[in-house]
């Protein structure tokens, strides 16, 4: 494999302390080396920043869920096309992109690897098929475990050895990365009850008499005895629903003090009244993470424009209908596993919740002191897309750009937010490396993403320099993924797999046992067909589970 | 019977959308015969029984006998030369295969539409107009307690669609089977289906969208007038009671078929029904689902719809996907006579196409994959013989819930599958049409993203 020399650049490398110093960076075989052979290719990056690919901790990019969101949207593909190259399969946009413009377009941003974040186990296989669709970056996903009916069973009797255990057979079976939780608790009252939900963290589940408090406690706690290298990645119940900053609260106390990570935090820091207009609590929030170290966090900024609905939170997602003129919505349950609902919706300047959201999502992020543990998302595509992450920087970056933006939205929304008195706040490059690849890589326990020392993998971006921070990050002249040049000079120069990325914890095997009567009585698909096999990871890398968790 | 017996357990048969994977088969290994089946239905049983290698040739070219290997450069030297190329088929083979399929019409500019198109094509589109609220079919046999099939006659379709899923078994919440559901069944005439139901709702032909509008009114609590026995054919009574029922249930399931998709209105039918499933999400939880017919026709879509963003009828003449039905769907196409080169892959158009799409086959030069003599086959210039998928090949398919299945092959055929066969033509395809092709056709379109030629 080829080898690089990259000379003169600016280098942004957070986690080796190397903060815009012109420094040399080498590639040999795929991985960042001390020193490259006379022979390789040289880049002159005079005049640009260097800095590892983007690491995306959480977005929604490939399975069940998000293939119904495609079909759903043909009129948002047909807006934004995708066409084919010498090199590169044509494809899709909008805000639901076919999986091949997703792989080519989180590269044409300078990110080189993505974490799909709600997956029901029996999707893993379909999520598969469609992450090997998804060329240049590497990837990985999270199973939804929060509402998994058998392990709930496993906690109502107390049986924590059969849930931990069953927990790591799944992670197994599924080859998927992490425990994702969405809204603990609330699938079956939502499948079994009417369409109802659960709105507290201590009342109880009535099929199981757990309570989503329990079950936080019960996955946060298996993904530490697991020794994952992502820990709980929770979805907290109440989302959107005013006055849910007090859940948010609560559910980061309910780790007590092990690892636990909070997506999307902006949809959880709102106060006031349920059913009342909504108000920041994104001080309360930023404080209190900051003052956790055990917790992390990405945003989930709101970007107005186009966006799609898809979560795992099916009673939310039913409840936004009522927000929106456009007439579809898709729900999908999945057996004993989760439910999941998704609406076309767009997020306007002059709605006061939509101006609200927009305002805390960046108040958490000039408010928090720790942007390691505070990330850049926007829970692609609910939040918006990826695509718009670049405008998201120059908002975080540029206080006259931020400034003239909150001048066009509904005043109501942010006449009292910090935003207005004087957080003048500017995120520098530094800041902006970590919280898009160091700070996710991080958190994500991926020792070989997120920095440029020698022995990581060959990520690199390197963007021109531009006072124009949008355009810069929209842009990047060379994209380099397992050491190969996949973009110079803005274009493709090759096509590229990149792997999946999983775990495979140990786990005592005679859980099996237990599993597979349950799936004989209420699957209906055979125990022995549910796990996948190796022909769905083609190439793959498993991230080692241990002792430092 | 030789001695080389193999059993295969959790097989997975893939005669029908249900895509049953607890099949059990008695292979004989020698005869290559499977000899016994467990768990099947009658289709089931037809489909892995009656299957046998017959002494077909790898490939026909002209009417001739060829080896698969000069069948590939035949088919690839046609597509290479053709402007308007079309892929069709893809419900009875693998994801894999469908994946090829896809990158060959990419790569051509060409055409791709499956057999969704003449099947539930229309609830896709009314997917698109309204969306749905939907299942897996494990979530109907363990919750479901009222259960409305609308044209459709699963009992010769889907044999297994009652006994597996959605009537008869045992459920989490429903754990006394059928007793615990209702199972209503409307349709244009009492088929076999029938005698399952608690209750039959006979409609006149044409009429299914008239019976789901005033369910809807109904459900609602609007008034609707009493003449619709005589539009239709079902009682006032009939609708005020079934709607009655549907709004007091605890988990309700329309399970619909081809009497909704291809009878006058179509789109409107299925949408009509899947808006009164999501209507009746104010009063209670209530999923629709199409009952899809080929083994793997959901693998298609899926496939179809994650690699281009639109589940059929999609064309990539102009360098990227467009989709456009009546247009780029095949019938269509053929019929107005736009295709000049056609790849049909496991399906039988001929045989099942209008007139005038079945002659505009007859006049271009046709390419066909299948494991089977056929009528498309017999008017092919090139004809592959591949392996079966799920008897001899392995892969992915999915079930008509979206749910992916792996594949158990019985044993070895002679014949290569359709992924190794698309994947020989696309490898010539690449060497005949070249990067250089790929580059000056982006050169033409001015993309931004294109190499530097």
């Amino acid at each position: 494999m080829s080898a690089l020399r990259i000379v003169n650049g600016r280098v942004y490398d957070p986690i080796n302390d190397v903060d815009g110093e012109i420094r040399e960076i080498c590639v040999a075989d795929g991985k960042i080396v001390a020193e490259a052979p006379p022979e390789a290719k040289r880049i002159d990056a005079q005049g640009m920043v260097v800095m590892p690919g983007g690491v995306d901790i959480h977005c929604h990019i490939a399975g069940p869920k998000v293939n119904l969101a495609r079909k759903v949207q043909p009129e948002d593909h047909r807006h934004d096309v995708h066409p084919r190259t010498a090199f590169t399969r044509s494809g899709t946009g909008g805000t639901v992109p076919s999986t091949f413009a997703t792989g080519y377009r989180y590269a044409t941003l300078g990110y080189t690897t993505a974490m799909e974040a709600a997956v029901p186990p029996i999707g893993a296989r379909h999520t598969l098929e469609e992450l090997n669709d998804t060329p240049v970056i590497d990837k990985g996903f999270y199973i939804l475990m929060g509402n998994n009916v058998l392990l709930m069973q496993f906690l109502k009797e107390g049986r924590l050895e059969d849930f931990r255990n069953a927990a790591a057979w799944w992670l197994n079976a599924t080859k998927s990365y992490t425990l994702k939780l969405v809204n603990p608790g609330a699938d079956g009252a939502w499948k079994g009850r009417r369409n109802a939900n659960i709105t507290r963290m201590d009342e109880k589940v009535p099929e199981f008499e757990v309570t989503p408090r329990q079950i936080v406690k019960a996955l946060v706690d298996v993904a530490h005895d697991l020794g994952l290298p992502h820990p709980a990645h929770i979805h907290c119940n109440n989302l959107g629903h005013s006055g849910n900053f007090e859940t948010t609260l609560e559910t980061m106390r309910a780790a007590e003090g092990r690892r636990a990570h909070i997506t999307h935090v902006q949809f959880h820091s709102y106060g006031g009244e349920p059913g009342r207009l909504p108000t920041s609590k994104a001080a309360e929030i930023a404080e209190f993470v900051d003052a956790h170290p055990n917790i992390s966090c990405d945003v989930g900024q709101v970007m107005f424009g186009k966006s799609t609905i898809m979560t795992a939170d099916a009673p939310l997602a039913y409840l936004l209908r009522d927000y929106t003129s456009d007439r579809r919505w898709v729900n999908a349950d999945t057996e004993h596993e989760s439910g999941c609902g998704i609406i076309p919706f767009d997020y306007q300047e002059k709605v006061y919740t939509h101006a609200l959201q927009w305002a805390i999502g960046l108040e958490l992020f000039l408010l928090s002191k720790d942007p390691w543990r505070m990330v850049l998302s926007t829970d692609h595509p609910n939040g918006g897309s990826f695509m718009s992450y670049p405008k998201l920087i120059r908002l975080l970056m540029d206080s006259e750009f931020r400034k003239r933006e909150l001048g066009r939205v509904n005043r109501k929304a942010v006449r009292n937010s910090v935003l207005m008195d004087g957080l003048d706040r500017e995120y520098s490059l530094q800041e902006i490396a970590i919280i898009t690849r160091a700070g996710p890589a991080r958190i994500l326990g991926l020792a070989n993403k997120g920095h440029l020392g020698a022995g990581a993998d060959a990520d690199i971006t390197i963007y021109e320099e531009n006072p124009d921070k949008e355009l810069m990050f929209s842009a990047p002249r060379y994209v380099i993924k397992d050491g190969r040049l996949i973009i110079e000079d803005h274009e493709f120069r090759c096509d590229h797999q990149g792997r999946i990325l999983h775990v495979a914890p140990a786990y005592d095997s005679a859980v099996e046992d237990v599993i597979r009567p349950f799936f004989e009585d209420y699957y209906s698909i055979q125990f022995d067909n549910y796990a996948v096999d190796a022909h769905y990871i083609p190439r793959n890398e498993v991230i080692p589970t241990g002792d430092d968790g | 019977m030789s001695e080389n017996i193999r059993v295969i357990e959790n097989a997975t048969c893939t005669f029908c959308g249900c895509v049953c994977d607890d099949q059990i088969l008695t292979v004989d290994m020698d005869a290559k015969r499977i000899t016994k089946v467990q768990n099947t239905c009658v289709l089931g049983r037809a489909w892995f029984t009656e299957h046998a290698h017959e002494d077909r040739p790898e490939a026909i070219i002209g009417g001739k006998e060829a080896t698969t290997a000069e069948a590939v450069e035949a088919a690839a030297q046609i597509l290479a030369a053709a402007r308007f190329p079309v892929i069709y088929g893809l419900s009875d083979t693998t994801c894999e295969a469908q994946r090829q399929a896809v990158a060959i019409a990419d790569m051509l500019g060409g055409n791709i539409d499956t057999t969704t198109s003449v099947c539930h094509g229309p609830s896709g589109i009314a997917f698109e107009g309204v969306g749905e609220s939907t299942s897996t079919l494990g979530e109907i046999r363990n919750r479901a307690d009222l259960v409305v099939f609308w044209g459709g006659n699963p009992a010769e379709s889907h044999p297994r669609l009652f006994g597996r899923y959605a009537v008869t078994p045992k459920g989490m919440y429903v754990p006394n089977g059928k007793r615990d559901r209702t199972v209503v069944l409307v349709d244009v005439r009492r088929t076999k289906s029938a005698p399952v139901a608690d209750i039959f709702i006979q409609v006149k032909p044409g009429k299914d969208f008239e019976v789901l509008w005033a369910l809807r009114a109904l459900v609602k609590g609007r008034p609707v007038d009493p003449g619709i026995e005589a539009t239709t054919g079902v009682s006032l009574a009939t609708l005020e009671d079934l709607a009655a029922r549907m709004k007091s249930c605890r988990y309700g399931a329309l399970l619909f078929g081809m009497g909704l998709t291809m009878t006058r209105g179509r789109h409107f039918n299925s949408g009509a029904l899947l808006a009164l499933a999501t209507d009746l999400n104010r009063y209670t939880h209530f999923v629709a689902k199409p009952v899809r017919g080929h083994g793997n026709v959901t693998g298609a879509d899926n496939v179809v719809s994650w690699q281009t963003g639109f589940p059929f009828g999609v064309n990539f003449s102009r360098g990227f996907p467009r989709f456009n039905p009546g247009e780029f769907t095949t019938v269509d196409l053929l019929s107005r006579g736009d295709a000049d080169a056609a790849l049909i892959i496991a399906s039988d158009p001929a045989s099942n196409f209008p007139r005038a799409a079945v002659e505009r086959l007859g006049e271009i030069p046709v390419i066909v994959l299948d494991p089977k003599a056929t009528e498309t086959g017999r008017l092919a210039r090139v004809a592959f013989t591949t392996a079966t998928y799920g008897i001899n090949v392995p892969g992915t398919v999915y079930r008509m819930d979206d749910v992916a299945i792996g594949l158990r092959p019985a044993f070895d055929s002679p014949y290569p599958s359709d992924e190794d066969v698309l994947m020989a033509i696309k490898q010539r395809l690449e060497e005949l049409t070249g990067a250089g092709k790929g580059a000056a056709a982006v050169a033409a379109q001015g993309t931004a993203a294109g190499p530097a030629a």
